[in-house]
């Protein structure tokens, strides 16, 4: 009867197990003993060359430029998303006519594919025929080269992710909100807060275990940023968008050097985990749970 | 009742403050909010207005400055256009056979392994978990140049189905991931045991109490993960950028990517075929809302 239970256990485990094995358990210490090998598709051997790769990211300038605007987005996507999430969903947690409309325009954001979400934007602020140059002539502002631009390029990347994923903060900070015992509110109301000194003191902290989430998992999906820059810019103009998975792609799928390229995959998991490992350290103290 | 009490304690402080919003509340036949969220609508529908615009413009209309917010004509010569210089009918059943099949198989897998995991006691169990959760937290460009060599390796080896530039490249790798396995095992743990035993003492085997007793208990759980990987799998751009090159195995992503990269000026088959592309998805979307809705708050309340 023990041995049927190992049996059974096993059997029904294995499966799944195996693909997350061959596909993702495999791959990960394949790709570490890679990333200290030259591998470059083009040459039949491949000799292990020590920490070559990563001295190569050392002095590689489109790197440093690659983590420079990882980060600059990063800073500037994950914030901007919470803060439109957060005052939405504060606007959207109650009963008034059309609320429903409301919402469902915010959930939209979310059944459209990064590839739609791209090619719209990449209209909407094209240089010679979008919209938004057409906006700003209203208020005097002079055409704009926005993804044509080196300085702006980054930006218009930023604003276009941040309307793709407003959908999820709505519908986390929503469900958070939702959860918040509606007595105590009214005990913050009675003993004469006010609306502001009651969203400071009681909502935002009864909100902070749904912004932790909401910072990790954004910064996450910020640093792995691909398939808008790959669509828009294609890193350009000037290297000005080449961001860390950008460069890795390149590197690996036009260039096929899976060696350097593995390398740089391996030092962004590794900057992820450092910046993941902060926010939780940093979050916690700020992080009130209730249970 | 605190509605009724606070004006008179406004009224008492005398501050002015206090008395302002509420006279001006009474004022307004609507809720002063209307006033943030229906700009706020508006900028956040904008994009989607202006794709369905765009797509219904004749090319001159489209290419003009300033743009023309009402197009004089409506022109949906543009879908069967856009249809005709690309097949989007065949990347929409692309994407659905990959959907369907990694959602299901994931349902399968990730069931038995969850079960196991949860309720089974075998050697080796909590290292293999372990060792699965930390899968969980590498970032997908680690593993896929090996994925990469690996899918081209089965393909020319061992079957082509599953090998690069077939559909099974895009959905083998995915058919059942740590996520689910993870995901199932921790609501198949808050589940009473006292079913499964008594079923297990009538002489029921593993798996029929699996099947029978545990999976219509965990409907709501299986619900959640079919749509998180049904959004996943249809939203999934860079594998599919990697593994399919033939145009007639791209997903939708791709194949709107493709096309984009075709017809750059275009503007209005463009728009045509991202529409198309976007409506099945918009459609699945709403009609499932409240689920989609329920599972990404799920996720983002049990990651809190």
């Amino acid at each position: 009867m023990i041995g049927s239970e190992h049996l059974a256990g096993w059997a029904f485990v294995t499966p799944g197990v195996a693909i997350i094995a061959l596909f993702g358990m495999a791959p990960i210490i394949w790709s570490a003993l890679m990333s200290f090998q030259r591998n470059n598709l083009l040459s039949p051997s491949t000799p292990f060359t020590g920490l070559a790769n990563y001295r190569q990211m050392v002095h590689d300038p489109i790197v440093a430029q690659a983590i420079q605007h990882t980060l600059i987005y990063t800073a500037l996507f994950v914030p901007g998303t919470m803060a439109l999430g957060l005052f939405l969903a504060v606007a959207m947690n109650r009963k008034i006519r059309f609320i429903a409309f409301y919402r469902t325009a915010a959930y939209a954001t979310m059944a459209i594919s990064t590839i739609s979400e791209a090619i719209v934007f990449i209209w909407l602020f094209d240089p010679s025929y979008g919209v938004v140059n057409y906006f700003f002539s209203w208020i005097g502002v002079p055409p704009q080269q926005f993804l044509n631009s080196p300085s702006q390029a980054l930006y218009v990347i930023v604003l276009m992710t941040i309307w793709g994923w407003t959908g999820f903060a709505v519908v986390i900070y929503l469900a958070a909100l939702q959860g918040i015992p509606q007595p105590l509110l009214e005990a913050a109301a009675i003993d004469g807060a006010g609306p502001w000194r009651t969203f400071r003191r009681i909502t935002l902290p009864l909100l902070s275990p749904a912004s932790l989430f909401l910072a990790v998992w954004l910064t996450i999906n910020a640093m792995q940023l691909f398939d808008e820059v790959y669509l828009s810019t294609q890193g350009g103009p000037l290297n000005a968008t080449t961001v860390l998975v950008y460069y890795l792609y390149n590197q690996a799928f036009q260039d096929f050097n899976f060696g350097y390229a593995s390398a740089i995959a391996y030092f962004l998991f590794l900057v992820i985990i450092v910046v993941t490992v902060i926010q939780f350290r940093v979050g916690r103290r700020y992080t009130y749970y209730r249970s | 009742m605190t509605a009724t009490s606070a004006p008179a304690r406004d009224g008492v402080r005398s501050d002015g403050r206090g008395v302002l919003p509420a006279r001006r509340r009474r004022r307004l036949p609507f809720s002063p909010w209307h006033l943030v969220l229906l700009p706020a609508t508006l900028v956040l529908l904008f994009p989607f207005a202006w794709l369905v615009i765009t797509s219904l413009e004749t090319p001159a209309e489209a290419l003009h400055f300033p743009p023309v917010l009402t197009p004089h004509v409506l022109r949906f010569a543009n879908y069967p256009d856009a249809l005709a210089s690309a097949p989007f009918g065949h990347f929409f059943l692309n994407s659905a056979i990959v959907a369907v099949a990694t959602v299901l198989s994931n349902l399968v897998l990730c069931s038995l392994a969850g079960y196991a995991f949860a309720r089974f006691r075998f050697l080796g169990r909590t290292a293999l978990f372990a060792v699965i959760m930390a899968t969980l937290m590498v970032p997908f460009q680690v593993t896929m140049i090996p994925q990469f060599i690996i899918t081209k390796w089965l393909g020319v080896h061992v079957l082509a189905a599953v090998g690069i530039n077939h559909l099974g490249a895009l959905i083998l790798p995915n058919a059942a991931t740590a996520f689910g396995i993870f995901f199932l095992r921790q609501f198949f743990r808050t589940l009473p045991l006292e079913y499964e035993e008594s079923a297990r003492v009538d002489g029921a085997s593993r798996l029929t109490v699996l099947i029978r007793i545990v999976l219509p208990l965990a409907t709501p759980a299986l619900a959640t993960l079919a749509a998180l990987t049904f959004l996943d799998s249809w939203n999934n751009f860079l594998w599919p950028l990697i593994a399919i090159t033939s145009t007639n195995q791209m997903t939708l992503p791709l194949g709107l990517a493709t096309f984009q990269g075709a017809h750059q000026t275009e503007w209005t088959l463009l728009m045509a075929a991202n529409v198309m592309s976007l409506v099945p998805m918009l459609a699945i979307f709403f009609g499932a809302q409240r689920y989609f809705i329920r599972s990404v708050a799920a996720t983002g309340l049990a990651g809190t």
